[in-house]
C-alpha cells in the first residue's frame, strides 16, 4: 500500500515540475512585475507532495513494512526506533529521495523569499531548478526507486549495516545533503542570471544567504563525518584523505572561494563572471562527488551501496549539466575589466580564491589520477595521504598569513600604517612557537612554520575580537569566529600530530603491557546482551607511570545479529588536554586480543575549533535576519 | 611603446601563469613520489623490478587457517589462488577482516615472500569487494 502511495506522490511531483516549467515559460512573456499567483500555488503543492512522499518512506521504515525492497534491505524489526528513522536515508534510494526533497524545498524557499528581485530572473531560476528536479526524479523512478515493492512480502528485513547505526552518522547525511544539494539553487540562479541578464550586485544579494546556508551545513556535515570516523573506525585518526572524504572536500573548496568572492561582487560590483563560474562549479562538483562515490568508481573504504548502473545515469545527467551550463556561459559571457589595487581587500580575496583553486586542483588530481591510469594502462595505484600532506600543508603557511592580514585592508586602496603591528604579532607568534619547541621536543622546519603562522592568525583574530568588544561592529564577528576557528584548528592538529603516542600490541586476558608512559593491564572480559547485538567488553586498567593515576577503559567487540557483523567500539576517555583511545579486536577467536592504544593531545579542541569555523557562518545567518 | 596599463596586465597574466605552472609542477612531482602501486601475490613473484622498501599495496584473499597471532603481531597469508605471500601486521585489525575474505594491506616488501603492513584496509560493507580483488578472483577462480 505504502509503495503505491509513495510512487503516486513522486509522480505527482513530476507532473507538477512539468507544469511549473510550462507556466513559468508562459509567464516570462507577460510584461508584469510580479510572478503569477498560479506558480506560487503549484510550487506549494510540489513541496507538500515531496515532503509527504518522504514521510511515507519514514512511516514505511517505522512500521517495518517489508513489502518495500528498500525497507527490507535496510531495516529490521529489532532495530532501535531512532535508527529505523535514520535508515530512511541510510540507503542509496532513500538518500536520493532526500536529495529531491532538498532540491524542491530550496526551490520553493528561493521563490518565496526573493520577492524583491527581478521577475524574469526568479522565473528562470525556477525553470532551471525544476529541470534539475526532473532529472533526479527520473533517476529516482527509473533506477533507484525507494518505493519498489517486493512480492511475496518477506517476514523479516536484512537490517542496517551496524557501522551506520550511530548518532553521528544518522545526522551526517542530512547535514551534508543540505550543504551539497543546497548548492543547486545558486547553480540555477547563476544560469538564470546569465539568461535574464540580472547580474552584478543585485545578483550577489539574491544568492548570498543561500551560499551561506549551504556553506554552514557542508562544513558541519564534513566535521560530523570526521568525528564519526574518529570514534567508529578505530584507527584513531579523523582524516585519511580517502577518496570519499576528498569528494566531499572538492565542493567545499569551491563554495568557500565563492563565499569570499561574492563579497567582492556585492561591495564592488566586480568579478561577476568568476562568481558565476564558482556557482556552477560548486554544484557540478557536488554531483561529480556523488557520481564517483555511488558508481563505485572510486575505491574507498567508506563506500556504501555502490552500483555501476547508477553511475551511467548520473554521468549522463552530469555531462548534460556541464555542457548546457558551458554553452549558456560562453554565449552570454561579457568581458569585464578589473582594476584592482595591490593593497586592497579585493586582492586578498583573490588570493584566497587562488589558494582554494590550488587545493581543489590538488585534491582533484590526487583523486582522479588513479582512475585515469587504470583506464589508460590498467596499472592499479592509489594515492596515499603523503601526497596530499606534502602538497597542501606547506601552502597552508602563506594562506594563514594572508588570512590574518587580508581583512585588515580596506576596499579599493589602503595605506601602510598597519605594517608595524604585523611585525609585532609575528614576533609574538615566533616566541610562543619557541616555547613549545623548547619545552615539548623537536619538530621539523615545516612544523615550525605551521605553528608560527597558525599562532599569528590566532593572535590576529584575538586582537580583532578585542576590537569587536570595544566597537561592536557586528558585521566583523562571523569572520573573526571562522578565521580564529581555522587558526586554532591548524594549531591543534599540528600539536596533535606532533605529540600523539601510539602503541600496537596483542594481549591475552590477565596480561600486562608496559609502555614508556603507561602500564596497561587487561583485567577481564565481560559479555553483555543488548537489543540487537551482543557485546564483549574488555576491562583495561591504565596506570599513568608519571603520576600513578589509574583509569579504566572498556573497549567493546559488538556482534550484531542482523546483518551478522562484528564491529569494534573504541573506548575513548576525553579530557580537556588529551584523549585516551583504546580499541580491541579479535581474529578467529584467538586467545590474543589485538590492542591499539593511543594518547592524543587536544582532540576535543580540534572538534571545538572546527565547529567554530561553521559557527561563524551560522552567526552571520542570524545577523542577516536581525538586519532585515 | 606599451602603456602602463598594458604592462601591468601583462605582468599580472604572466605572474598568474607562472604561479600555476609552478603549482602544477610541484603537484605532479610529489604525486609521482607518493603513488602506491597495487600488486597481487603473483605479480610480486613474477615481476623483476618490484621495489623493496617502497610503500605499496598488496591484496587478495586471506588464506584459510593461515592466521597466527602472537604477542607482537598478526601474521597471515594472502593468496590470489595461484601464489601467496606472508603478511605481518601489528595493531587492531578492521572489523571485516577474516579468513577467506578479501583484504588490502598497505606497507613494504621485505622480500618476495614477506610483506610488512602498516595498515590493513577495512571495508564498511560486508558485501563490498575491492575492485582489484574482484578481478583477481575473476581471473583465477573458475
Amino acid at each position: 500500500m505504502l509503495s503505491s502511495v509513495g510512487i503516486g506522490l513522486v509522480i505527482l511531483v513530476l507532473i507538477l515540475s512539468f507544469l511549473i516549467i510550462y507556466i513559468a515559460c508562459l509567464d516570462l512573456k507577460i510584461s508584469r512585475q510580479t510572478v503569477e499567483k498560479k506558480i506560487y500555488n503549484l510550487s506549494l503543492f510540489q513541496i507538500t507532495f515531496t515532503v509527504l512522499s518522504f514521510f511515507t518512506l519514514i512511516i514505511a521504515f517505522i512500521s517495518s513494512d517489508f513489502s518495500l525492497i528498500n525497507v527490507y534491505e535496510n531495516s529490521h524489526t529489532n532495530k532501535p526506533f531512532f535508527y529505523k528513522i535514520a535508515g530512511t536515508w541510510g540507503s542509496h534510494e532513500g538518500s536520493l529521495l532526500l536529495w529531491v526533497n532538498i532540491l524542491v524545498i530550496f526551490s520553493y524557499l528561493f521563490l518565496v523569499f526573493n520577492h524583491t528581485h527581478n521577475k524574469n530572473f526568479r522565473l528562470y531560476t525556477l525553470i532551471f531548478q525544476n529541470i534539475l528536479i526532473l532529472g533526479f526524479l527520473f533517476f529516482l523512478l527509473l533506477n533507484s526507486n525507494p518505493f519498489s515493492s517486493i512480492y511475496p512480502v518477506p517476514i523479516e528485513g536484512l537490517g542496517l549495516n551496524p557501522i551506520l547505526q550511530d548518532p553521528a552518522l544518522a545526522i551526517h547525511p542530512p547535514l551534508l545533503y543540505v550543504g551539497f544539494v543546497g548548492c543547486s539553487i545558486y547553480f540555477s540562479a547563476a544560469m538564470a542570471s546569465l539568461v535574464s541578464g540580472y547580474s552584478g550586485k543585485l545578483f550577489a544579494i539574491s544568492i548570498k544567504t543561500w551560499v551561506k546556508i549551504s556553506w554552514c551545513f557542508q562544513t558541519l556535515g564534513i566535521i560530523v563525518g570526521s568525528i564519526w570516523a574518529y570514534y567508529e573506525l578505530g584507527w584513531g585518526g579523523f582524516w585519511f584523505w580517502d577518496p570519499v572524504e576528498n569528494a566531499s572536500l572538492l565542493p567545499w573548496f569551491a563554495i568557500t572561494a565563492l563565499m569570499h568572492s561574492l563579497i567582492v561582487l556585492e561591495k564592488r560590483n566586480a568579478l561577476y563572471s568568476w562568481v558565476i563560474i564558482l556557482c556552477l562549479l560548486t554544484f557540478i562538483l557536488s554531483v561529480t562527488g556523488t557520481f564517483l562515490v555511488r558508481s563505485g568508481i572510486l575505491n574507498s573504504v567508506h563506500t556504501f551501496a555502490s552500483d555501476p548502473s547508477r553511475g551511467i545515469y548520473i554521468l549522463l545527467f552530469l555531462s548534460f549539466m556541464i555542457f548546457s551550463s558551458l554553452i549558456i556561459f560562453f554565449s552570454k559571457y561579457k568581458k569585464e575589466t578589473y582594476n584592482f589595487n595591490l593593497k586592497s581587500r579585493e586582492i586578498f580575496i583573490l588570493a584566497n580564491n587562488w589558494f582554494m583553486a590550488f587545493f581543489l586542483v590538488t585534491v582533484l588530481i590526487g583523486m582522479l589520477y588513479p582512475i585515469f591510469l587504470d583506464v589508460l594502462t590498467s596499472v592499479k595505484i592509489s594515492v596515499g595521504p603523503p601526497f596530499f600532506n606534502i602538497v597542501i600543508i606547506p601552502l597552508v603557511v602563506p594562506f594563514m598569513f594572508l588570512m590574518a592580514v587580508g581583512p585588515k585592508f580596506g576596499w579599493i586602496k589602503s595605506k601602510n600604517k598597519i605594517f608595524h603591528k604585523f611585525l609585532i604579532l609575528i614576533l609574538g607568534a615566533g616566541t610562543i612557537n619557541l616555547f613549545i619547541f623548547y619545552f615539548s621536543g623537536k619538530y621539523s622546519l615545516l612544523s615550525n612554520l605551521i605553528f608560527i603562522s597558525a599562532i599569528f592568525l590566532i593572535l590576529h583574530s584575538l586582537l580583532d575580537l578585542k576590537n569587536f568588544i570595544n566597537n561592536r561592529n557586528k558585521l566583523e564577528l562571523p569572520r573573526i569566529i571562522s578565521h580564529l576557528g581555522f587558526g586554532l584548528l591548524v594549531f591543534f592538529i599540528g600539536i596533535n600530530h606532533q605529540f600523539s603516542i601510539e602503541e600496537d600490541f596483542n594481549l591475552k586476558v590477565g596480561e600486562i603491557k608496559k609502555t614508556n608512559t603507561y602500564k596497561i593491564s587487561f583485567e577481564e572480559i565481560k559479555i553483555k546482551e543488548s537489543k540487537n547485538y551482543k557485546a564483549v567488553i574488555g576491562n583495561f586498567k591504565l596506570t599513568n607511570l608519571k603520576n600513578n593515576l589509574v583509569q579504566n577503559l572498556g573497549p567493546e567487540i559488538r556482534i550484531y545479529s542482523n546483518p551478522e557483523t562484528l564491529t569494534y567500539e573504541a573506548a575513548i576517555r576525553t579530557k580537556i588536554h588529551s584523549d585516551l583511545y583504546l580499541t580491541m579486536s579479535n581474529v578467529s577467536r584467538s586467545d590474543y586480543y589485538n590492542i591499539k592504544f593511543q594518547k592524543k593531545p587536544f582532540m576535543i579542541w580540534i572538534w571545538i575549533s572546527a565547529l567554530m569555523i561553521s559557527l561563524g557562518g551560522f552567526v552571520q545567518l542570524t545577523l542577516k535576519k536581525n538586519e532585515n | 611603446m606599451l602603456t602602463k596599463k598594458v604592462k601591468k596586465r601583462i605582468l599580472f597574466l604572466f605572474s598568474i601563469f607562472l604561479l600555476s605552472a609552478i603549482a602544477i609542477f610541484f603537484i605532479i612531482k610529489s604525486l609521482n613520489r607518493n603513488i602506491l602501486y597495487f600488486s597481487s601475490p603473483t605479480e610480486i613473484k613474477q615481476r623483476e623490478d618490484i621495489p623493496f622498501g617502497k610503500a605499496m599495496r598488496v591484496g587478495g584473499m586471506v588464506q584459510k587457517g593461515s592466521i597466527i597471532i602472537n604477542k607482537k603481531d598478526i601474521q597471515f597469508k594472502v593468496t590470489d589462488f595461484e601464489n601467496e605471500i606472508l603478511i605481518s601486521y601489528s595493531g587492531a585489525v578492521p572489523n571485516l577482516f577474516a579468513e577467506e575474505k578479501g583484504v588490502v594491506a598497505e606497507g613494504r616488501l621485505r622480500d618476495k615472500n614477506f610483506f610488512i603492513a602498516d595498515r590493513i584496509l577495512a571495508k564498511h560493507d560486508e558485501n563490498y569487494m575491492p575492485p582489484e580483488i574482484k578481478e583477481i578472483i575473476k581471473k583465477n577462480v573458475k
